[in-house]
């Protein structure tokens, strides 16, 4: 966050207490003040489309304010009516009036003569998985497969803690050049990737999935990815090629011991 | 002296004039269809004569030789088979949903005119029944025509569930009858029979109703998670069809969102009539009506999204991929687009309440308030419509690290969005609380104890619905997402408990004068816009619920092999919605006017002018 950001706009809306001006500056300050807080009151930008989303919300509850209470709407249509109106506004009228096309014209210019960019696309984190993969000539159907090591953890701490170990080294060796030394997705070679691995210190990526999951996005990889929801522009290899099954599962129970998580447990069907 | 003008003038302007004659004939010309020229006589064949004439013996041949094939699907012209299919399905569905809510909450409206004696409600649960008629007249008809249309268009999939719920069907339609019967019977027989005959008609109209549903239910759910077949398809058990995995959430689902949506268009129905009254009367009468209409369609929301919540968990556990489908892949983005009307929903809902209390005098003490929870209402709403992964550009997405934002990819959560729900819930139902307390003056010895307690019980329930929110981050998912029950459970507590002591509390209180029909008229554009809300989320849902089975027409079962089995762009999606809400409206509109109609007695000096009158003169 951005606390120096925010922290003007909160007294910038106090020391407007102080003036008490009318409800439409009132208004109007509190849009402003929103959007300059989502603006720029965050160290990592917040993107443009989730800006206009929260402004949309913001104005929509500002218009249900002004319009909730009878004497509130009257104190901002009574200077708006009085604007468009009265002969004393006249010449400020007429600049209003042209002012509002000749804010149109600038930003078409300025998007006309900025640099192109690269359209915005909608990435899906969690394609949907097949009902089944066949790995190394064995079937494995997603919907109701366990890690066939989990219950190790229970069972026998320490074969899992060597499974652990185990998947650790596999991680290191193969994995950890795009996902990171701490699988945040800042790996050395993110450079060359867009867009870059997901991050599986975030709790909304690992934790939200089954083992089996996983499982289905080591070994396939970016050509396995289903066509909906599409494009993926993922750079996965699909491991399969590279390592045995036995591997792939025991990088899974790194990947959630190191981020101290626990998978999605399969549900019992009634 | 008047001039000639001159000849050269005539002549430019008579051959630009004959210029444009040649060019629209041209014109003309050019637009006409193809057609062969004459040969000169019949009995100048030509070789292409003779080659038409051998093609068309030929063809005949070939159709007298020709096997019976059964076709797997038929396509409807223009828009094709999944749009048709789509629209009138979804037709067919908010007519059906209208009709089975209206009936429960006028017999409600009707039993508490009859243990009152209060003649007002009677003739309010009769102005909801109006509406009915027709609806139900226009359900029938868009049942038929997807009936035929599936019969037609999809024949080998309609086999097949003819196949598996035959036994269903005649019940289905002996149960049609028997809700005429009691719908008409309840309808007409108003003021006719005893008011507990009549309230008996009524609660066998919701029974069969209800029972019609459940039995629709069936089919459609058996489609997403289908049971009681082999692996090949072949049935095992009807029952076990019937009752597949989501055909009970689906059934609460459905009954309570019908709620919410035939008390929403009951209310656009009052508003529509109130915009157009023109006595107080008329406006006092319609304004209670919308707020009665608004009042149930809120009771109905505020379960809802639980509801909807246990319905898809439900998915999820039936099947990972249709689960995540839904929440994690090509579906997801709808359920953003879902999250931005329901918070509308809420937004409109309290707004309608603060605006209610410019009619109650004594409600000023309360507008301060109103601030807060707007402060509230916008924070949770923003929550709730917050995505998980974040459509960005390049650059956003670079300097994001991922397609989460760092900070407010937490609010993408279900932990934080069940929060946001459930204050939104609080919330409102604190806006609705002030709004009763507005009109009234508790007189009870105990008043102040018991705001603090009910304030108490407020500040809990949010403190625990917080809590566990937080705690959500820090669990396995399958106890996260059963973390939602205590969540649910703490408001819906808090809830009743608050309702029961403001109840005893407000026994005896002085009332203030409610000034009915002196509302702000932008309250009626809310109602309606409360409606067009609900039905575009109902489109939207409805669609997600059936697009998840993806290339399936039952999911693993009978695959889709139409030349519709893709899933069409989410724009493309969100259109098809828009234009079956705009025919929904077009429709019901013609049902408000008409029902409008019915209340009309014409006036003496109509009457002596009408065809009968005339006649009998």
């Amino acid at each position: 966050m951005n606390v120096l950001v925010i922290l003007a706009v909160v007294a910038a809306l106090i020391g407007l207490r102080f003036v008490k001006p009318g409800m439409l500056v009132w208004l109007a300050a509190w849009w402003v003040g929103c959007y300059v807080a989502l603006r720029y009151g965050f160290s990592t930008p917040v993107p443009v489309s989730v800006i206009k989303l929260y402004m949309g919300i913001v104005t929509l509850s500002l218009t249900a304010y002004a319009l909730a209470d009878s004497e509130r709407w009257a104190q901002v249509r009574d200077p708006l009516t009085a604007f468009m109106t009265e002969r004393r506004y006249q010449a400020w009228l007429v600049v209003v009036a042209l002012l509002i096309p000749a804010l149109f014209a600038v930003r078409i210019y300025a998007q006309m003569t900025s640099d192109p960019q690269a359209p915005s696309f909608a990435r899906t984190v969690h394609p949907a998985p097949p009902d089944s993969i066949t790995v190394h000539d064995t079937e494995y159907p997603l919907g109701t497969q366990d890690n066939p090591y989990r219950h190790l953890e229970n069972d026998d701490p320490e074969a899992f803690a060597g499974r652990v170990v185990n998947g650790r080294q596999i991680y290191y060796e193969n994995c950890f050049y795009c996902h990171g030394d701490l699988m945040a997705g800042d790996g050395m070679f993110i450079h060359g990737l867009n867009p870059i691995p997901t991050s599986f210190q975030d709790p909304g990526t690992i934790p939200m999935l089954r083992e089996a999951f996983l499982f289905w996005r080591i070994a396939k990889g970016a050509p396995g990815l289903p066509e909906e929801g599409g494009p993926w522009q993922s750079a996965m290899p699909a491991w399969e090629q590279f390592l045995t099954e036995e591997e792939m599962w025991n990088v899974i129970l790194f990947l959630y011991e190191f981020t101290d998580s626990k998978p999605r447990a399969v549900e019992e069907l009634h | 002296m008047k001039r000639k003008p001159p000849l050269i003038l005539v002549g430019v302007l008579l051959f630009l004039a004959v210029i444009a004659a040649v060019r629209v004939a041209m014109y003309v010309n050019s637009k006409a269809s193809y057609t062969a020229p004459i040969a000169a006589t019949g009995e100048e064949r030509t070789p292409r004569d003779q080659a038409i004439e051998d093609a068309a013996v030929a063809a005949q041949e070939k159709a007298l030789e020709r096997v019976y094939e059964e076709e797997e699907y038929r396509a409807f012209p223009r828009v094709g088979s999944r749009v048709a299919i789509w629209v009138v399905a979804q037709l067919h569905l908010l007519f059906a949903a209208f009709v089975l809510a209206v009936p429960m909450f006028a017999v409600i409206i009707e039993f508490i005119g009859y243990k009152t004696g209060d003649k007002r409600y009677d003739a309010l649960a009769y102005e909801f029944t109006k509406l009915l008629s027709v609806s139900f007249s226009l359900t029938a008809t868009f049942g038929a025509a997807l009936t035929f249309m599936l019969i037609a268009l999809y024949p080998k999939f309609t086999n097949y569930m003819m196949h598996v719920f035959s036994p269903t069907f005649l019940p289905y339609v002996l149960l049609f009858f028997f809700e005429a019967g009691f719908l008409y019977s309840y309808y007409y027989g108003w003021g006719k029979f005893g008011p507990k005959m009549h309230l008996f008609l009524g609660v066998m109209l919701n029974l069969v109703g209800t029972a019609i549903m459940f039995i629709a239910n069936a089919w459609l759910t058996f489609m997403t998670t289908p049971s009681g077949i082999s692996e090949h398809g072949a049935l095992i058990s009807t029952w076990e069809a019937v009752s597949n995995y989501t055909w009970m959430p689906i059934n609460i689902h459905r009954i309570i969102a019908n709620i919410a949506f035939g008390g929403s268009i009951a209310a656009a129905y009052a508003a529509y009539q109130f915009l157009k009254a023109r006595t107080p009367e008329e406006k006092a009468h319609y304004d209670w009506m919308g707020y009665i209409g608004n009042f149930v369609a809120i009771v109905g929301l505020l379960p809802l999204p639980f509801a909807g919540y246990y319905l898809a968990s439900e998915i999820y556990a039936f099947s990972q991929t249709m689960g995540l489908t839904m929440m994690g892949g090509a579906f997801s983005w709808l359920f953003i687009i879902q999250a931005v009307l329901i918070g509308n929903l809420f937004l409109f809902a309290n707004w309608y309440l603060w605006l209610g209390m410019g009619r109650v005098q004594g409600a000023e003490r309360y507008r301060s308030y109103i601030k807060y929870l707007l402060i509230i209402i916008t924070l949770c709403f923003a929550v709730w419509a917050t995505p998980r992964s974040i459509i960005s550009t390049i650059e956003e997405i670079q300097s994001m690290g991922g397609s989460s934002h760092p900070a407010l990819g937490y609010m993408g959560v279900m932990s934080a969005k069940n929060t946001a729900v459930n204050i939104l819930i609080l919330t409102t139902y604190v806006s609705f609380l002030l709004y009763r307390r507005s009109s009234k003056v508790p007189t009870v010895s105990w008043a102040k104890l018991g705001n603090a307690i009910q304030f108490a019980i407020f500040a809990a329930a949010a403190s625990i619905v917080l809590f566990l929110g937080v705690y959500g981050y820090f669990v396995e998912a399958t106890v996260r997402i059963k973390l939602s029950i205590p969540q649910v459970g703490s408001v819906l507590l808090a809830i009743i408990l608050v309702t029961i002591i403001d109840v005893l509390l407000l026994r005896n209180a002085k009332s203030t004068t409610t000034e009915w029909g002196t509302i702000n008229p932008v309250s009626q554009y809310l109602l309606i816009a409360l409606a067009v809300t609900f039905t575009w989320t109902m489109g939207l849902m409805g669609y997600v619920r059936s697009g998840l089975r993806l290339h399936w027409h039952v999911y693993g079962v009978i695959r889709d092999t139409s030349p519709d089995a893709f899933t069409p762009t989410l724009g493309f999606a969100t259109q098809v919605v828009s234009v079956t809400v705009l025919l929904f409206f077009a429709l019901i509109g013609f049902v408000f006017w008409l029902a409008g109609l019915a209340g009309k007695k014409p006036t003496i000096e109509e009457a002596k002018t009408t065809p009968e009158a005339v006649v009998a003169s």
